[in-house]
C-alpha cells in the first residue's frame, strides 16, 4: 500500500482516442509536457487507451517503472473510469490511486482551436497530477439490495414489467393513478402492422396483474414521497378513495343501474368524452380491477349528502359501497424502482389553425379509437358528431409534433397509427381518406409493408403540412362542410379538399407533471421533458438515480413493441441487481472528524439523503456512509470543517487547483 | 392616460377617416394624443424591399423623436406602422451588427435611440389600459341589431402579436360586443386584404377582397369593422371592379373608432362616415333575420 | 414541339447564393427548411405564383438564382406573415422575401409588367425625398411608370376619392428632410450601407 512517506511514481497516459481527441488537442505535446512533471515517471499518448493493449500497457508500465499513480487523460469519467480503475487495481495498486482527466467532452468536443485545447489538455493533466499524489487507498463498500420492487403507472409498460418480475419469484408492487390498470393502450382499437385487435392481447395480462400472487395492485394511488437509497428505498403511497371495497365488490354492476341518475350524465373519460356515464360506474367492460368506483365530483351523496342512496340498496348484503372511506397513506420498502408513467397527448386547441373545439367535426386521434370500437359510444359505427357519415375524412398527421411552437420532436408513433386508423375509417365507412403527412415514417419491423397495403387500399397520401382547417366554402361541393388547404407538395399545387370530418394525430408529451415525478424519484428531464436514461445507447433504462429505471414512454415517445422490449429491459435490470444481491458504492462518501465537529447540527437539515443524524450521547454529528451520496454540501456547510469527503479531501482539491494554476502558457 | 400619437401618412390621405374618428373618440374617453413632431413615413412594406438596415433606420427615427419628445408610449393606429416600428425595435434588439448602423445612422440627424419606447395599437389600448367597462360606460347610442364582422387583418396580430392571439385574436370582438354589437363568426378575420396588390396586380389582390365580403354576406354580417387603412381602402373603394370581375359584394367597410363614435352619439360627419364609398348606416330595427344572408351565388366563382 | 429540358446542372446554379441570402437578419433559420409546404398552404397568394414560398425557399438554399430572382413569387407576397406565423421551423419567410426582393431590384431582374416592383422603388424614391408618402401622388406616378392606359380605366376610382375628399393635391412632406437623408445615405467612409433609389424628379 502506497503511503505518504512512500517515492510518488506516476505513470501518465494520454488517449488520442482515434480522432476524437488528437484532431483538436496535440497529444504528443501533452504527454512530453506531462513527463516533465513532478514525480512523474512514465508519459506516452497512446490511440486507444481503452483498448487491451492500453490497459495492458499500464500493467507493464506499474511492473517496470514500479508506479504507484496512474493518470489517464481520455473521455468523461462516466464512460471509462471504471475501465481504468480495474486496470490499476489488475496492475496491483489499490483502484483508487487512478485519476481520470476528461480532455474529450470537456474539451476536444467544444473547443475550437487546436492551440487551445492542447493548452487546456496540459493545465488539466497537470492538476490532475498533482492531486494523485494525495490519494488515498480506498474501499468499496457493499449495499444489500431488498428483493421488493415497485412499478409505477399501469400502462402495459407497467405491467409487462410487473409481470416478468412477479413470474421471476419477486414481490411487486403497482401502483396506478387511474382506477384502471390498462393505459393508453386500454383504448387503442387496433394495434399496428398487424391489426391484433389491442383489448384482446392486452386484458389477458392486465388480468394476469390481478390474480399474481407476487403482485400487490393499488389504483387511484399516487407516490407522495420516496426516501432512501439503491436497494432500500421507503415509499409512500397515496390511496385515494374509490367509496368502493374492491374486495367486496363482485363486478355484478347492479349498483350503476340502480343509480338516481336514470341515464348516463357525465362526460365519459375513458371514451374522450364521446359517450357519457353516470357517478357510479366502472371505466370499461374489462377494467383492472373490475370494481366500480364513484365520481365524488358528479354523485349526489357525496355532494350534497343528499341522496336516495339506490346504489347502497342494489348493492345489498355485499355492502361493498363505503361512502365514508377515506385517503390512506400506505408506506412500503423496495429495492428497486421502476418508473412508467407514459405520456399525455397534445392538446390540439394549442393549435387553433386546425379548428379542434371551434369545429364539431374536427378530432383527436384518440377519439377516433374510440369511434371506431365496437365498444365505443357508436358502437363502431363511423358517424360525425353532427349525426352525419362522412363521405371524406382528412387525417392531418404531425399536430403538436415537428413544430418548434408546441414540440420539436417527432412522436414516432403518429405516422403509424394515423395509417392504422385510415385503414379502420376505411373498413367502418364508404369515406374516401386522405392523409396529410410531411414525412411517413414507416421504420419498424412490417411497417412499410402496411404503408404499402394503405396504398393499395386506395388511401390517398397528400406530402404537405395543412394550413388550415376552415368552413367557408369556395365551391357548392364545399358548401357545409370542412375544407382543407393544403400545398400538394409532390403534385406542386395549393389544394382545397372538402371533407365531412378531420383527424388530429395529436403527438406525444411528457405528462404534465413530469417534473414533480423527477424530483420525486431524483431523476433528471432532458431540455424536452421526458425523462432522461443515463446512456442514450448503453443505458436507455437506467436513470442517474442508482435503482430507479426507465420503462416505456415516460422516456421519450415509442410504440407498443418498444415499450414492452423497454419494460422487460427495465425488469432485467432490476433483476440482476435483486440476484446480485448487493452493489458496490463508490467511496467518495463524507465523514466527520469528532475532534473538529461542534455540534452545531446546522449539516443536518442540508442533507438531501438524510444520511446525517446527530449523535446525542457525543454532541457529534454522524454520517450514515450508505445514505450518502458524496453530493458534499454538508462538507461546504460545516462552520469548522470538520467534514471531510472521500476523494475530495482539502490536500486533493487545493493540489488539483495549484496544478491548474501553475501551468504557465 | 397620456400616448404620443403617430399617425402615419395614410391617415393623412385615403385613412382620413380614421383620424377623424380616433381623434374624437379618444377625447372622449379622456386619452390626451401629442402627435409626434415631424414624423416621417415609417417606410410600410415597400421599404423593406429595398435595403432593411434603412428600413429599420427610417422607423427608428420616428422612436428616437418619441424618446427624445419624452413620450413613454407611442399610439400607431395604421397597421403597417404599428408593424414595421414594432420589427424596427424587434431587429435593433435581436441583431448587434444591425444596432450598430442604426445608431450611427441617428446619430448623423443628431438623434440617439435606447430601443425602449413600446409601440401600442389603439385597440391594444382599449381593451387593457381603458378597459371595457369603462368604454360600456360611454355608450348612449348601444349598436343594436348591427351585425359586424371583426377584420383585424394581417399585420396587427402577425408577426408580433403581443396583445392578441395570431390565429383566434378577440380583442376586437370584446369591443364590438360591449358596443351592442352582435359579432358574426368569420374566419377571415385575420386573412389577407391583398395589400397593394389589389393596384398592382388587382386580378390576385382583388379576389382576397371579394372573397373576404362574400363570406361577411353570408354570414349575415351588415358591417365589416377594420383597424388599418389599407383594408379599410381595399374592402371599401373597388367593388365596381368586383362587379365586373365576379359578382356584386358590396358591404360597408368603417373604421373600429367610427363604430365607438356612433355607440358614444358622436355626429357621424365628425367620425368621416361620409367619406366611405359604400354608404354605412345603423340598421332602423334590430332585424330578426339578418339582412342580406344567404344571397345566391351569381356565378360560380374561379378557383 | 419545342422541348425544354428541366435537369438542372450544378454548374447553372450559384452556390453562394443561399449562404449568403441565410447570412441576412431574419434569414438565418432558411437553413431548417423541412419543406413541409405549410407557408404554401396559408399563403393567400401561393395560387398565383409560379414557384409555390415552399419551393422558393428550397431553390434559394440550392442556390438557384436566376429562378428565384426572377420568379414572380416574391412580388406577389404580400407581407401578410401567416406563413411566417406557422412555420413549424420558425423561418421569417416573409423576411426572406423582402431580401429576394432587394437583391431581384438591385440585379434589375425583376419580372417586367409586374408593378409591385415599381412601386417599392417609386415609394422608397418619394420617402427620401420628402420623409412622407403622399398616397395620391404615388399613385399617379406609378401609373406613369408602368401603363398610364392602366390609369385611364381607373378614373372612376379617382373621382370618387377626389369626391370622398381622400385625395390630397398637396404632397405631404417633413420639415427637416436633410436631417432624414443623412440618416438613409451612406456615410462617406462606409461602402457598405445601400443607399435608396435617388430619383431626384418631384411629380
Amino acid at each position: 500500500m502506497a503511503t505518504h512517506c512512500e517515492e510518488i511514481r506516476i505513470g501518465f497516459y494520454v488517449c488520442h482516442c482515434g480522432h476524437n481527441i488528437a484532431a483538436m488537442v496535440d497529444c504528443e505535446a501533452v504527454a512530453r509536457y506531462a513527463r516533465k512533471l513532478p514525480g512523474v515517471v512514465v508519459s506516452r499518448d497512446y490511440r486507444y487507451m481503452c483498448s487491451d493493449p492500453g490497459q495492458e500497457l499500464i500493467r507493464q508500465d506499474v511492473r517496470e517503472h514500479r508506479l504507484n499513480r496512474i493518470v489517464v487523460a481520455a473521455c468523461s469519467p462516466l464512460l471509462h473510469e471504471h475501465t481504468f480503475r480495474t486496470a490499476t487495481e489488475r496492475a496491483g495498486l489499490n483502484p483508487f490511486h487512478c485519476q481520470m482527466v476528461n480532455i474529450r467532452e470537456h474539451n476536444s468536443w467544444v473547443a475550437t482551436r487546436k492551440q487551445d485545447a492542447t493548452r487546456k489538455a496540459k493545465s488539466l493533466a497537470q492538476a490532475a497530477i498533482h492531486r494523485v499524489r494525495f490519494h488515498k487507498a480506498l474501499q468499496v463498500q457493499r449495499v444489500s439490495i431488498r428483493p421488493e420492487v415497485l412499478v409505477v403507472g399501469g400502462g402495459i409498460a407497467g405491467i409487462h414489467a410487473a409481470l416478468t418480475l412477479a413470474n421471476a419469484g419477486k414481490k411487486v408492487f403497482l401502483v396506478e393513478r387511474e382506477a384502471t390498470i390498462g393505459g393508453h393502450m386500454a383504448k387503442f382499437d387496433k394495434t399496428f402492422p398487424t391489426l391484433d385487435c389491442s383489448a384482446c392481447i392486452l386484458t389477458p395480462k392486465m388480468s394476469a396483474v390481478r390474480s399474481h400472487p407476487n403482485i400487490t395492485l393499488w389504483t387511484l394511488a399516487e407516490v407522495t414521497q420516496v426516501e432512501g437509497f439503491i436497494g432500500n428505498y421507503r415509499v409512500k403511497v397515496r390511496r385515494s378513495p374509490r367509496y368502493v371495497l374492491e374486495d367486496a365488490c363482485v363486478g355484478c354492476l347492479e349498483c350503476i343501474d340502480a343509480c338516481v341518475y336514470r341515464s348516463p350524465k357525465f362526460p365519459d373519460a375513458f371514451n374522450e368524452g364521446l359517450g357519457k356515464r353516470k357517478p357510479i360506474y366502472i371505466p370499461f367492460p374489462q377494467a383492472t380491477p373490475k370494481v366500480v368506483l364513484i365520481d365524488p365530483a358528479t354523485c349526489l351523496n357525496l355532494k350534497t349528502g343528499k341522496c336516495k342512496q339506490t346504489c347502497l340498496e342494489a348493492c345489498g348484503e355485499r355492502q361493498a359501497i363505503q361512502f365514508n372511506q377515506q385517503e390512506r397513506l400506505e408506506e412500503i420498502e423496495v429495492g428497486t424502482i421502476i418508473v412508467a408513467t407514459g405520456f399525455k397527448t397534445f392538446d390540439p386547441r394549442r393549435q387553433p389553425l386546425y379548428g379542434y373545439g371551434t369545429y364539431p367535426n374536427v378530432y383527436t386521434s384518440l377519439e377516433i379509437e374510440r369511434l371506431v370500437n365496437a365498444s365505443g359510444p357508436t358502437g363502431g359505427e363511423v358517424v360525425a358528431r353532427d349525426g352525419r357519415k362522412p363521405r371524406a375524412i382528412g387525417i392531418i398527421h404531425c399536430v403538436g409534433s415537428r413544430d418548434r411552437k408546441t414540440n420539436v420532436w417527432c412522436s414516432r408513433v403518429c405516422c403509424m397509427y394515423s395509417l392504422k386508423l385510415a385503414h379502420l375509417l376505411k373498413e367502418h365507412s364508404e369515406a374516401e381518406v386522405y392523409n396529410f403527412y410531411i414525412d411517413i415514417r414507416a421504420p419498424g419491423k412490417g411497417y412499410e409493408e402496411f404503408y404499402n397495403k394503405l396504398l393499395d387500399d386506395g388511401v390517398h397520401f397528400i406530402r404537405g403540412r395543412v394550413g388550415e382547417v376552415t368552413d367557408w366554402a369556395m365551391t357548392p361541393e364545399e358548401e357545409g362542410r370542412l375544407v382543407i388547404r393544403v400545398e400538394d407538395t409532390l403534385a406542386g399545387c395549393v389544394r382545397r379538399i372538402p371533407v365531412d370530418m378531420v383527424v388530429l394525430a395529436t403527438g406525444l408529451e411528457p405528462q404534465p407533471d413530469a417534473q414533480a415525478v423527477r424530483r420525486l424519484f431524483n431523476m433528471s428531464c432532458g431540455g424536452d421533458g421526458w425523462f432522461l436514461e443515463r446512456h442514450p445507447k448503453l443505458a436507455p433504462v437506467n436513470t442517474f438515480a442508482d435503482g430507479v429505471y426507465l420503462a416505456g414512454c415516460c422516456q421519450g415517445p415509442k410504440d407498443i413493441p418498444d415499450t414492452v422490449a423497454q419494460a422487460g429491459a427495465a425488469a432485467a435490470e432490476v433483476l440482476s441487481l435483486i440476484d446480485k444481491g448487493y452493489v458496490e458504492q463508490e467511496p467518495n462518501t463524507a465523514y466527520v472528524r469528532d475532534e473538529d465537529c461542534s455540534g452545531c447540527k446546522s449539516c443536518i437539515p442540508l442533507c438531501p439523503y438524510n444520511a446525517i443524524t446527530f449523535a446525542e450521547d457525543r454532541q457529534k454529528a454522524t454520517i450514515n456512509e450508505t445514505l450518502c451520496k458524496g453530493c458534499g454540501t454538508c462538507v461546504a456547510s460545516c462552520p469548522s470543517g470538520s467534514i471531510v469527503q472521500r476523494l475530495f479531501e482539502d490536500d486533493e482539491v487545493f493540489a488539483e487547483i495549484e496544478g491548474m494554476l501553475a501551468y504557465d502558457a | 392616460m397620456k400616448y404620443g400619437y403617430f399617425p402615419g401618412c395614410s391617415l393623412r390621405g385615403t385613412g382620413r377617416a380614421y383620424e377623424a374618428s380616433l381623434l374624437p373618440v379618444f377625447r372622449h374617453l379622456g386619452i390626451q394624443l401629442d402627435e409626434l413632431e415631424d414624423w416621417n413615413c415609417c417606410g410600410a412594406t415597400a421599404y423593406m424591399s429595398i435595403d432593411e438596415t434603412s428600413a429599420c433606420v427610417l422607423a427608428s427615427r420616428n422612436l428616437a423623436l418619441a424618446e427624445k419628445a419624452g413620450h413613454a408610449q407611442l399610439l400607431a393606429p395604421c397597421s403597417a406602422c404599428y408593424l414595421v416600428l414594432n420589427k424596427a425595435k424587434h431587429y435593433f434588439h435581436e441583431y448587434p451588427a444591425m444596432t450598430v448602423q442604426v445608431k450611427r445612422a441617428l446619430q448623423r440627424g443628431g438623434l440617439a435611440y435606447s430601443g425602449n419606447t413600446p409601440v401600442r395599437h389603439p385597440l391594444d389600448v382599449l381593451i387593457h389600459d381603458v378597459g371595457l367597462e369603462a368604454i360600456r360606460q360611454k355608450v348612449v347610442h348601444p349598436l343594436k341589431g348591427l351585425r359586424v364582422a371583426c377584420y383585424y387583418g394581417c399585420q396587427i396580430v402577425r408577426p408580433y402579436a403581443t396583445f392578441d392571439d395570431a390565429c383566434e385574436p378577440t380583442t376586437m370582438d370584446q369591443l364590438m360586443e360591449a358596443l351592442g354589437a352582435t359579432v358574426v363568426r368569420w374566419p377571415l378575420k385575420t386573412k389577407c386584404c391583398g395589400g397593394s396588390l389589389t393596384g398592382t396586380i388587382p386580378e390576385a389582390g382583388l379576389r382576397l377582397v371579394y372573397i373576404l365580403c362574400k363570406e361577411a354576406l353570408k354570414r349575415g354580417a351588415n358591417v365589416i369593422a377594420t383597424v388599418c387603412p389599407l383594408c379599410q381602402f381595399n374592402l371599401d373603394a373597388y367593388h365596381h371592379d368586383i362587379r365586373r370581375r365576379w359578382e356584386d359584394v358590396r358591404i360597408p367597410t368603417v373604421y373600429f373608432t367610427q363604430l365607438m363614435g356612433v355607440a358614444f352619439g358622436l355626429r357621424p360627419v365628425d367620425l368621416g362616415l361620409q367619406r366611405g364609398f359604400v354608404p354605412f348606416q345603423m340598421p332602423a330595427s334590430p332585424p330578426d333575420e339578418p339582412a342580406v344572408a344567404g344571397k345566391p351565388v351569381v356565378a360560380p366563382p374561379t378557383r | 414541339m419545342k422541348l425544354d429540358r428541366t435537369i438542372r446542372y450544378q454548374a447553372d446554379s450559384d452556390r453562394d447564393f443561399g449562404r449568403q441570402v441565410m447570412a441576412v437578419p431574419g434569414c438565418e433559420r432558411l437553413k431548417d427548411c423541412i419543406q413541409c409546404g405549410t407557408c404554401s398552404g396559408v399563403c393567400p397568394l401561393s395560387i398565383y405564383m409560379d414557384h409555390s414560398p415552399r419551393q422558393v425557399m428550397a431553390l434559394t438554399r440550392e442556390g438557384f438564382k436566376k429562378e428565384v430572382l426572377e420568379s414572380r413569387t416574391i412580388w406577389l407576397c404580400a407581407s401578410c406573415y401567416a406563413c411566417s406565423v406557422e412555420c413549424p421551423r420558425q423561418i421569417r419567410i416573409t423576411d426572406i422575401m423582402y431580401e429576394l426582393k432587394q437583391r431581384a431590384l438591385r440585379d434589375r431582374v425583376y419580372p417586367k409588367g409586374l408593378p409591385t416592383a415599381v412601386l417599392a422603388k417609386e415609394f422608397a424614391g418619394m420617402v427620401h425625398r420628402n420623409g412622407r408618402i403622399t398616397e395620391s401622388f404615388l399613385v399617379v406616378l406609378l401609373y406613369l411608370k408602368t401603363n398610364w392606359l392602366e390609369a385611364l380605366g381607373q378614373w372612376r376610382l379617382g373621382l370618387g376619392l377626389v369626391r370622398k375628399g381622400r385625395f390630397p393635391f398637396k404632397l405631404d412632406a417633413i420639415r427637416r428632410r436633410a436631417e432624414l437623408r443623412r440618416m438613409l445615405d451612406p456615410e462617406p467612409d462606409d461602402t457598405s450601407a445601400t443607399a435608396p433609389p435617388t430619383d431626384r424628379r418631384t411629380p
